[in-house]
């Protein structure tokens, strides 16, 4: 492996950027990174931890996870230091970020960059304009962001229970009527509850196009009409009737686990796979998708732009682009989550890496996961979640 | 004499003030800039009252605040009345053995007890794998709101399982002063039934002791994050919880009403226990009316042992779910309807490094620290007022349990950008020195009245012959007080291990201790993992109250007349 990466590194030393990144280096050396991460998931916490392991023998950067409930956490310490006026030396070196938190920050001009694009590995990206990892959310990234796994949302289910999991979103509501509260998802103000209805939106919106350009009233109406009748229709049949909902996936998770429910979901397709390696759910335990796709993204990693530790950040962003590092996240018994670098872009011996993984037979293949459909704007997520509490918090 | 005295209160006041109330206020000054609307960092710069109309008009915004009057004023009585029938029930005749088995309760953090209590009553939980199949014909569990009910009855019990032992604790502690004996002999003597001496005549003199400490519970029910987020209704949440939701929201522009909010909140509190004093007022006049009636009934007593039985039901459910985070954190897999795990593991366990060795030493260093700086404080205070010969006046009294009776929300996100201006956040002396605002308080609750209870004479004594106020304090004084001391830096340890959003917000996420560690990963929701924090958790203060008990008999052990102790 470190061959590998040694030789990667001496391909293009001696380019300008390449000389800059040596600069990075050594300015890194030394420094001790916070990364403010989602603390719930004890698989991503221990991969964190092999993470500093590897970037403190190769780099000399150490990495101390900051375990957060909920990423808006860390958005507000870098709003509280703003506030304070501490403009440099800030507590919060890089951020497990996507979505309407990363508008946010960059809207306010609370992120450093652009960096992403400059980091060594990221030639193993496609950057285009319109793929995966320049865009989130449909927000341009402009190396504000750089990329590190792969999100797809996917359902779990006990393949023991149900024996025809639904075909789509509409046959969640088929499956409710001859099932009544097997059903829920994740509470809306959590990202995995308001991802539920986003997948719904996706499906029944008459106009797919215009969940890609900004939310307006008008646009609003037209593409929730079907989702509110849908939407209407299920919540009673759901459990608890649809009055209270779980706290996160993980706690439905474990309800599904409990039998209390005959449904999960996740934002990692290895999700099953690995809960059961942990013990986590039975060995029945499998995912699917809607049969037309169901919504991906990328998960990001960002630095403030007064972050203590700048340099040793951008050093662990790029060493989680590494193709043996991507490789490794793959690995169904470390994390399982789909690599984020274009296949086409790596060489026979990087591509080896991939290929020669673990399998589980409650991982999916790549082919059933289907397409992969687009986030909408974020606006639309932030609209989507104001409008189901007016409906239905009461 | 006096003027020394007066110094050395002169000093306590001003640490007191320099170090707690100022910054509370600074702290409600920033929240209250971004209520009314300026918050520079977000690019929020005019004064208005959008964020209270945003507030109003919040989905949720009324049921929220009913919930929260339901859940909180609900659970203080019940706690009041339960702790005050059981007290009549046990007095004297099984007092030693219930404040035994009170401790692991008292220990325990609300948040390790929350989730134990979730799985017990949670319709997949244990109670129901206990009965299933064979009782309930459940192969798997019904959809039953057990926990997250929309009335707040989980988190209802929850709160009771926490209150009524501290409030037992407390009346303990405040019957202590009072001639129990000899009044509840009188009473019998004059026809009145057990219970009824207790309600005319022991309690009225309770009541005024133990206000403080149940207007301290009253304002901790109504602003409880960690417990109502497992227990609580979620759709809408109380409103404690609804405010942390909105402060932590992907759209940042909500942190102006979150802001309002936890403004707000300090006025719910305020109003709470404002009505609370006006209903003293009332249950004062009917209950002289009720005295002067002079019935001697004996009705009270099914009433005592209804108020007995369901303490004991809660304690029970308390324990249970203590002892089902110790069995889960020894499982490997446990589903549905086993009462038992089918298989065993010492994963959790096995792998400290990945977090729990750190945080149980951060615990430790913190909590430590924490106590024994809150002990010096309040000897120094409690020593002063002995100097000066007077008790404590009403500011004073005010000062120094005002964290407690202020809710945390309110100030807290101020106070980070305060310690942040000053350089102080994100590290173990801006934690120390949080957790202090709650841990100091509680160590004056407990050691008070042990310390105006202490027996004079020995100490005329020592001055007769000579000794120096000082010397008297140190020779006399603290050795006779080594088992309320013991017990205060217990109660204080524990509270420090309990911290939640202290830790949270002064440490900038990055001192892990048990009980952040164990919220994060309850969001998580391996119970294993949690299991292995909580057992740590509760584990902790419970070795502390168990040193309280077992150091001062070890030191005293040729001293027979202190180890009761000044109890």
């Amino acid at each position: 492996m470190r061959p590998l990466i040694i030789a990667a590194l001496s391909l293009g030393l001696g380019t300008p950027a390449l000389a800059d990144w040596q600069q990075t280096l050594d300015a890194a050396r030394g420094q001790t990174v916070y990364w403010n991460a989602w603390g719930g998931d004890a698989r991503t916490n221990a991969f964190i931890v092999w993470v500093g392991e590897q970037t403190e023998a190769k780099y000399g950067v150490k990495v101390e996870q900051v375990k957060l409930t909920d990423t808006a956490t860390a958005v507000t310490q870098v709003i509280s230091e703003k506030a304070a006026g501490k403009d440099s030396g800030g507590s919060v070196d890089m951020i497990w970020i996507n979505g309407p938190n990363f508008l946010s920050m960059k809207e306010q001009g609370l992120l450093h960059g652009p960096f992403a694009t400059d980091l060594p590995n990221a030639r193993y990206l496609d950057l285009g304009p319109d793929a995966a990892a320049s865009v989130d959310f449909t927000v341009p990234v402009e190396g504000y962001e750089s990329a590190w796994r792969l999100a797809r949302f996917v359902f779990t289910y006990d393949s023991a229970v149900v024996t025809e999991p639904p075909k789509d979103m509409a046959g969640f509501l088929d499956y409710a009527q001859a099932n009544p509260g097997r059903v829920t998802h994740p509470d809306v103000s959590n990202f995995m509850g308001s991802t539920f209805l986003k997948q719904a939106l996706v499906e029944f919106a008459p106009d797919k196009a215009a969940l890609q350009a900004p939310v307006t009233e008008e646009a609003f109406a037209q593409a929730t009409g079907f989702l509110w009748q849908w939407y209407d229709a299920l919540r009673p049949l759901m459990w608890r009737e649809g009055a209270t909902f779980p706290e996160n996936q993980s706690v439905q998770q474990q309800m599904l686990n409990d039998g209390e429910v005959d449904f999960g979901v996740s934002f990692d397709p290895a999700s099953a796979a690995g809960a059961i390696a942990e013990g986590l759910l039975p060995d029945t335990a499998r995912v699917f998708v809607p049969r037309d796709g169901s919504i991906g993204n990328i998960s990001f990693v960002a630095i403030p732009y007064n972050a203590a530790n700048r340099e040793g950040a951008e050093v662990v962003a790029n060493f989680l682009l590494e193709p043996a590092t991507q490789a490794h996240q793959q690995n169904i018994e470390v994390l399982g989550s789909f690599s984020v670098l274009d296949a086409t872009k790596l060489n026979a011996e990087e591509a080896a890496l991939f290929a020669n993984l673990p399998s589980s037979p409650a991982l999916p293949r790549l082919a059933d996961l289907g397409p992969t459909l687009l986030e909408p704007h974020a606006s639309w997520m932030t609209k989507l979640v104001e409008a189901w509490g007016e409906r239905y918090i009461k | 004499m006096k003027a020394d005295g007066r110094a050395l209160r002169g000093v306590v006041a001003l640490a007191l003030l320099g170090g707690f109330v100022l910054p509370i206020i600074a702290g409600f000054a920033q929240t209250a800039r971004a209520a009314f609307g300026v918050l520079p960092a977000i690019s929020a710069v005019d004064w208005s009252l959008d964020a209270w109309r945003a507030l109003l008009d919040l989905p949720g915004f009324g049921t929220n605040l009913r919930l929260t009057l339901v859940t909180g004023v609900g659970s203080t009585v019940l706690a009041l009345v339960l702790a005050a029938g059981f007290v009549a029930l046990v007095y004297g005749r099984w007092a030693g053995l219930m404040g035994r088995a009170l401790i692991p309760l008292l220990a325990a953090p609300h948040a390790a007890l929350a989730i134990g209590l979730a799985f017990l009553l949670t319709p997949s939980g244990w109670i129901a794998r206990m009965l299933s199949p064979g009782v309930t014909g459940w192969d798997r569990p019904p959809d039953l709101a057990t926990v997250n009910d929309g009335w707040g009855v989980a988190l209802i019990i929850g709160l009771l399982i926490k209150e009524v032992p501290f409030l037992l604790l407390i009346m303990g502690s405040a019957l202590g002063q009072l001639p129990v004996r000899g009044q509840l002999a009188a009473g019998r003597a004059l026809g009145y039934g057990r219970g009824m001496v207790w309600a005319k005549v022991i309690l009225p003199q309770v009541y005024p002791l133990i206000r403080l400490p149940i207007f301290i519970v009253l304002a901790f029910s109504l602003s409880v994050v960690d417990l109502a987020i497992i227990l609580g209704p979620s759709n809408p949440p109380t409103f404690s919880v609804a405010i942390v939701r909105w402060f932590s929201a992907p759209d940042i522009a909500l942190i102006l009403p979150a802001s309002a909010a936890a403004l707000m909140q300090v006025g719910v509190v305020a109003g709470a226990i404002g009505l609370w004093i006006v209903a003293e007022g009332v249950a004062r006049r009917v209950g002289l009316w009720w005295l002067r009636r002079g019935g001697r009934g004996h009705s009270a007593g099914p009433g005592l042992w209804v108020a007995g039985g369901m303490v004991a039901v809660l304690f029970a459910l308390g324990i249970l779910a203590l002892l089902s985070l110790l069995v889960w954190s020894f499982a490997w897999r446990w589903s549905f309807p086993q009462a038992l795990p089918q298989s065993w593991s010492m994963r959790a366990w096995m792998t400290p490094g990945a977090g729990w060795g750190d945080a149980a030493r951060a615990t430790i260093v913190i909590g430590v620290a924490t106590m024994l700086a809150s002990l010096a404080l309040a000897i120094a205070w409690l020593e002063g007022e002995d100097r000066a010969r007077r008790g404590r006046a009403g500011w004073a009294q005010v000062m120094i349990y005002l964290p407690l009776l202020v809710p945390q929300i309110g100030f807290l996100y101020g106070l980070n950008v305060l310690f942040l201006q000053m350089g102080i956040s994100g590290g173990m002396l801006a934690v120390i020195w949080a957790q202090m605002l709650f841990v100091f308080p509680y160590v004056m609750i407990a050691l008070s009245d042990p310390w105006r209870a202490l027996d004079r004479q020995h100490l005329r004594a020592a001055a007769a012959l000579g000794a120096s106020p000082w010397r008297r304090l140190v020779a006399v004084k603290l050795p006779m007080l080594v088992r309320p001391l013991m017990v205060a830096g217990a109660v204080g340890f524990a509270v420090s291990v309990a911290q939640y959003l202290p830790t949270l917000f002064m440490g900038a996420g990055r001192v892990a201790t048990l009980t952040t560690e164990a919220v994060t990963l309850a969001s998580g929701s391996d119970r294993r993992i949690v299991g292995v924090y909580a057992v740590l958790q509760a584990g902790l203060p419970f070795l502390a109250y168990g040193a309280a008990l077992l150091v001062p008999a070890l030191v005293y052990r040729n001293r027979r007349g202190l180890q009761g102790g000044a109890r």
